[in-house]
């Protein structure tokens, strides 16, 4: 089956229509490249049409490339390699090229033919790329319509000629939405940015493209930069308007990225160099470019972990197979607070029924407030009409009775994270709740296995772990507890789907997997705060590893009090088994200054009334000298990713973590761990097994056994392998 | 190996580096060729002598451009077979000009030089001839690329100096500066400006402003602040170079910064047996050069590193130096050179500098060079050592001994 078609009506218009087989959207698969390529040669060589329209058989246009093309490219070990991925990519450019110049003479400039480009909905990177190469581009009006390159957020760039064509139709000021920050632009949007030339309706779509093919003239086909005199708008790099943008275009970019991105650099060498020369080279300078970032390994990690992987997981990759799917309609959520409310924002959000508890009406209506203030700001913004606010807020029925939560598919507990408080309300739902009902806490911490003590049916008792706050974090972590069904953990897994997360399956442990990560992570910081390294250090080493928070800052985001409860809590679990290194002199410290964090305006940073971070408390030196004798950056670098991810292969040593594919995505989207390569165990890789059983010697005899490599990462530095190697099969 | 002597060094007084600045109006060839005369005139030289006139200019387009030095040779009617040689060490330019002919000089590479520069930043704006370092993505990124004023204020907020430190050292710029014309200290080497009709145009430094004090500082806006912190960030880019900075701390502006002029200078450079040829005197001997590369973010660090190697090579401690010219690019440049080696902030800019009187950028190098010159005859000292920062982190210094 072909997956473009090429019709020629009477009216001698030729339509070139996409429709990927057995897909509900259109990739570009190398054999689509192929025939599109075999069409449009048939087209102009024959000339026997006056226009062509490329449309497609679908509801939208394109997500984009077929991102399994690319990582073949990028798997593949062959001799020449660079130098193939290099073909590939200049033979796509000749293709859309060729649209360009739809066949005119090369002089006259004259006897072309037309092409439009009419998308019905949504077009994504080489699909808007196609557009970009086209004649005249034609979007029809919807609530789907959506237009744009969102390439950089894989960690590539628009690199089938986007990169180029969008610089030189709107200048780099302009083009830095687009092209930089990678935005999904709305019909009305599109065409104030200049990406697209004419909105219609879904109806008139064909018909409009027809007939502006039937009004074109030779000169409309002959793009800006095919004409004598073009000048870049805004200014080339060295006019002197283009000049400050472009000096100023690597500073935001390098600042905002703190270099570990190399796509959004790379973008720009191609746009610096590219604004330097003809269109024709600019478009070979790009393809170099882009088979750079095709080549760069962090690049092939990131699109592996971010979609490759990730499509994987949410479709199930993990789930029981056995069970069937489930379609949850009644939910319960007991405890109203932050967590509870943002659960229930979420279901609701998705078309569940949900019943929210809490003790009393005031603080059922304290949560249903928040959820209010959520859906607010999304009204707002332009993404929610009014009516279906208050739909949303329809489904969810407050409550302070557990009887009402007979009927329910599934409990979800969410009260204060105190194991004793956790019991009595877990006793409470399974006396209330059907015999069926599962029931879930969403304890970021505390053993799921103990907790199902409270629960006489502990088979369908399991963790269900959200990330704060919930209506921005796509991370659902489910914890199985020893007695946890199997089709306890799919009707999770499907609920978590429902209401469109991303879930991870993970053992029961003290802390499961994202906090276990995250805890020794903030630790660390405040062991070289103990030590004296100055602060500034701490924080700007995290970030320049790509961390979203340094470890001090994340600890006032979440407050100091979160912190002393969870070192008590680990304490007390512990006894004397653990490494304290001075963590609690810090935390006392702060405690007694009431420095508790963001929310009193005061923690590791000062605050000023607006709630914005100012700088670093100066006091903290005067109880923590900065010791004379400073570690290497680098060695502060090192300590903050490794103290992380050792405790990723630990939790996978101990069985706690199933998967690496779910441990690399779940440290991305859970907190933010260094994901331009990938995760922690692709960085582990890119690093090699060999370079971090090595640094973690040096640094376990210079810090403690914290830094030791356990056998299995032993075993791995010994044969030389990586985690993907040993641990993960390639997924497609 | 042979000696380069310094028989004479000239400058034309600084002209505001604005429309209304009295030298806006000339040409930069037509400024080259006045001080080339005026250096030509005062020694009565017979320019079919000259090994090669090497002239230091930053921003080589337009009317700078295409060789300006071969140019301002023969705008100024010197003999057809003295060549030119234009070179861009950035501000170290006017300073280099004088290094290479000194150091062909001891080579025996021929007998006599002329090495200076000219900047017309008031007709070919500081910027406009371009620079990869700045504008090339795969560089600017790798490289950390700040403006010079981001590597001023990185420098202050690393070692220390207040607003007040460097508004301080300003307003004590300015009143050395002023004293200085007031006892004609520069009556030897300025030449006047005169048009083609011999109407004298500028015979002062017009950039001066005696009356600057803390007061009238304190009030000026910190000039790289915004560049830094918000748009588009040069601040998170230089913090990734020094992490062990929270934050920079923006003090530098116009007032502490050195003035934008026009300007241009001159220095002979001979062999002793040039001396005899010419019957001309020495003044002074040129003991040793340096050039060095540091790092290019804070940029601004390099005279200390190549003071040092000047000092290396002369076989001389810090303490053998009478007189210090370190050029007032930003004030903490000074400052830091100061605290490095810890001097006598009495020995270093004696007369003021570029904070006050202005910076022609391909100029200055050779400027300030006569200035240590004038200075060691006026207060019958031996030895002065003058040393640059420049742009994209390098440095350069030279050591003089008086004869």
């Amino acid at each position: 089956m072909s997956e473009f078609s090429l019709e020629i009506g009477t009216d001698e218009i030729a339509i070139v229509k996409w429709d990927l087989p057995n897909k509900t959207l259109n990739v570009l698969t190398l054999k689509g490249i192929e025939e599109l390529e075999n069409i449009v040669d048939e087209l102009l060589s024959t000339k026997k049409v006056k226009g062509v329209v490329i449309t497609s058989g679908k509801k939208d246009f394109a997500a984009g490339m077929d991102l399994n093309v690319l990582a073949d490219l990028q798997a593949n070990t062959m001799n020449q390699k660079n130098e193939k991925i290099f073909e590939f990519i200049i033979r796509v450019h000749k293709l859309l090229r060729k649209i360009e110049h739809g066949g005119m003479n090369e002089k006259t400039k004259k006897n072309g033919i037309p092409f439009v480009w009419a998308n019905p909905g949504l077009s994504a990177g080489i699909g808007t790329e196609i557009g970009l190469a086209c004649h005249h581009r034609i979007v029809a009006e919807g609530n789907r319509s959506k237009v744009g390159l969102p390439e950089i957020l894989v960690g590539l760039f628009p690199g089938a000629g986007g990169a180029t064509r969008v610089s030189r139709m709107v200048g780099l000021m302009t083009s830095a939405p687009i092209l930089m920050e990678g935005k999904m632009f709305s019909p009305k949007n599109a065409k104030n940015a200049g990406l697209i030339d004419e909105i219609t309706s879904s109806d008139d779509l064909i018909n409009d493209a027809k007939n502006w093919i039937i009004n074109a003239t030779d000169e409309v086909m002959i793009k800006p930069w095919d004409r004598k005199g073009y000048k870049m708008p805004g200014g080339s790099p060295y006019h002197p308007n283009g000049f400050m943008t472009f000096v100023g275009a690597s500073a935001m970019i390098s600042s905002r990225t703190k270099n570990v991105y190399p796509a959004a650099k790379y973008l720009l060498s191609a746009i610096y160099e590219g604004a330097l020369t003809d269109f024709d080279t600019a478009l070979r300078i790009e393809a170099r470019w882009f088979t750079k970032i095709l080549t760069e390994k962090s690049t092939s990690n990131m699109i592996r972990t971010l979609f490759i992987n990730k499509n994987a997981i949410e479709k199930g990759l993990r789930r029981p197979k056995k069970s069937q799917e489930n379609k949850l309609e009644n939910i319960g959520v007991v405890g109203a607070g932050m967590m509870g409310a943002g659960i229930t924002h979420s279901a609701a959000l998705n078309g569940i029924n949900v019943t929210l508890i809490d003790k009393d009406l005031e603080s059922v209506n304290l949560g249903i407030s928040r959820i209010s203030q959520i859906l607010e700001t999304g009204v707002k913004r332009g993404k929610l009409s009014g009516e279906k606010k208050q739909e949303i807020l329809n489904r969810i029925n407050p409550s302070t009775n557990y009887n009402d939560l007979c009927k329910t598919d599934l409990v979800i507990e969410a009260v204060f994270e105190n194991p004793e408080i956790k019991n009595v309300v877990l006793r409470e739902i399974s006396n209330h709740a059907d015999e069926k009902t599962i029931i879930a806490s969403n304890t970021s911490t505390l053993p799921i296995t103990d907790l199902a003590n409270s629960i006489p049916d502990q088979e369908s008792f399991l963790g269900i772990h959200f990330f704060s706050p919930v209506d921005k974090m796509n991370l659902v972590e489910i914890i199985k507890g020893k007695r946890t069904s199997e089709s306890t953990i799919a009707l999770a897994f499907d609920f978590v789907r429902q209401i469109r997360k991303t879930p991870i399956i993970v053992n029961d442990a003290r802390n499961f997997y994202a906090n276990r990560c995250i805890i020794p992570y903030i630790n660390e910081g405040m062991i070289m705060v103990k030590e004296g390294v100055p602060p500034q250090v701490i924080e700007n080493a995290a970030l320049q590893l790509g961390m979203p928070l340094g470890p001090l800052q994340l600890i006032d985001e979440v407050s100091i009090e979160l912190a002393i409860s969870i070192a008590d809590q680990t304490k007390k679990a512990l006894g004397n088994n653990l490494e304290d290194n001075g963590i609690s002199n810090v935390l006392s410290l702060m405690e007694k200054n009431k420095r508790f964090g963001r929310k009193v305006g005061a923690g590791f940073y000062e605050y000023n009334e607006r709630g914005k971070r100012v700088c670093l408390w100066q006091e903290l030196k005067t109880h923590f000298p900065h010791r004379k004798d400073q570690p290497n950056f680098s060695e502060v670098k090192s300590r903050l990713a490794l103290i992380q991810c050792l405790e990723a292969v630990r939790a996978l040593e101990s069985k706690v973590l199933v998967d690496i594919r779910e441990g690399d995505l779940g440290a991305i989207l859970g907190w933010g761990c260094m994901p331009w390569a990938g995760g922690p165990f692709s960085w582990m890789d890119l690093k090699g097994s060999q370079w971090i059983a090595k640094e973690c010697e040096q640094l376990s005899n210079k810090y403690g056994t914290r830094f030791q490599a356990g056998n299995l990462l032993q075993n791995l530095a010994k044969s030389n392998e990586k985690f993907y190697e040993k641990y993960a099969t390639t997924l497609k | 190996m042979k000696d380069a002597m310094i028989f004479d060094a000239v400058r034309s007084p600084r002209g505001k580096g604005k429309k209304d600045g009295s030298l806006h109006e000339l040409t930069s060839v037509y400024l080259s060729a006045e001080i080339l005369k005026g250096i030509r005139d005062k020694n009565q030289l017979e320019t079919n002598l000259l090994e090669d006139v090497i002239w230091g200019n930053v921003t080589q387009v337009g009317e700078q451009g295409g060789c300006l030095a071969r140019s301002a040779v023969l705008k100024a009617g010197f003999d057809q077979t003295t060549p030119g040689l234009s070179i861009n060490r950035f501000c170290a330019s006017g300073l280099e000009a004088v290094n290479l002919a000194a150091n062909q000089v001891k080579a025996g590479a021929g007998l006599a030089y002329i090495a200076g520069g000219v900047e017309m930043m008031s007709r070919v704006p500081m910027g406009s001839d371009g620079a990869a370092i700045a504008v090339d993505p795969s560089l600017a990124m790798n490289t950390h690329f700040v403006p010079q004023g981001i590597s001023a204020d990185i420098i202050s907020s690393l070692y220390g100096f207040s607003r007040d430190d460097v508004d301080a050292y300003a307003v004590e710029s300015q009143r050395r500066a002023h004293l200085a014309w007031q006892e004609n200290r520069f009556s030897k080497s300025v030449i006047r400006v005169k048009d083609q009709n011999g109407i004298e145009i500028l015979s002062k430094d017009e950039n001066i402003r005696p009356e600057t004090s803390m007061q009238s500082l304190g009030s000026l806006k910190p000039s790289f602040k915004d560049m830094g912190e918000t748009m588009p960030g040069f601040d998170g880019v230089a913090i990734q170079k020094y992490p062990n900075l929270e934050k920079i701390e923006h003090i530098h502006h116009a007032g502490n910064s050195s003035g934008i002029v026009d300007g241009a200078a001159a220095v002979l450079i001979a062999d002793q047996d040039f001396g005899k040829i010419s019957s001309i005197k020495p003044r002074a001997k040129i003991v040793s050069t340096a050039k060095v590369g540091t790092d290019p973010t804070i940029m601004l660090t390099g005279p200390i590193p190549a003071a040092r190697k000047a000092l290396e090579t002369a076989k001389m401690q810090i303490s053998d130096i009478d007189v210090f010219e370190v050029n007032e690019a930003f004030a903490s440049v000074v400052l830091r050179f100061i605290q490095a080696y810890n001097l006598d902030p009495n020995k270093v800019n004696v007369n003021g500098g570029a904070i006050a009187m202005g910076h022609p950028l391909g100029a200055t190098g050779a400027m300030i060079l006569g200035t240590a010159l004038d200075e060691l005859e006026r207060s019958d000292k031996n030895i002065a050592l003058i040393t640059l920062c420049v742009a994209s982190g390098m440095g350069i210094a030279t050591i003089i001994e008086r004869i």
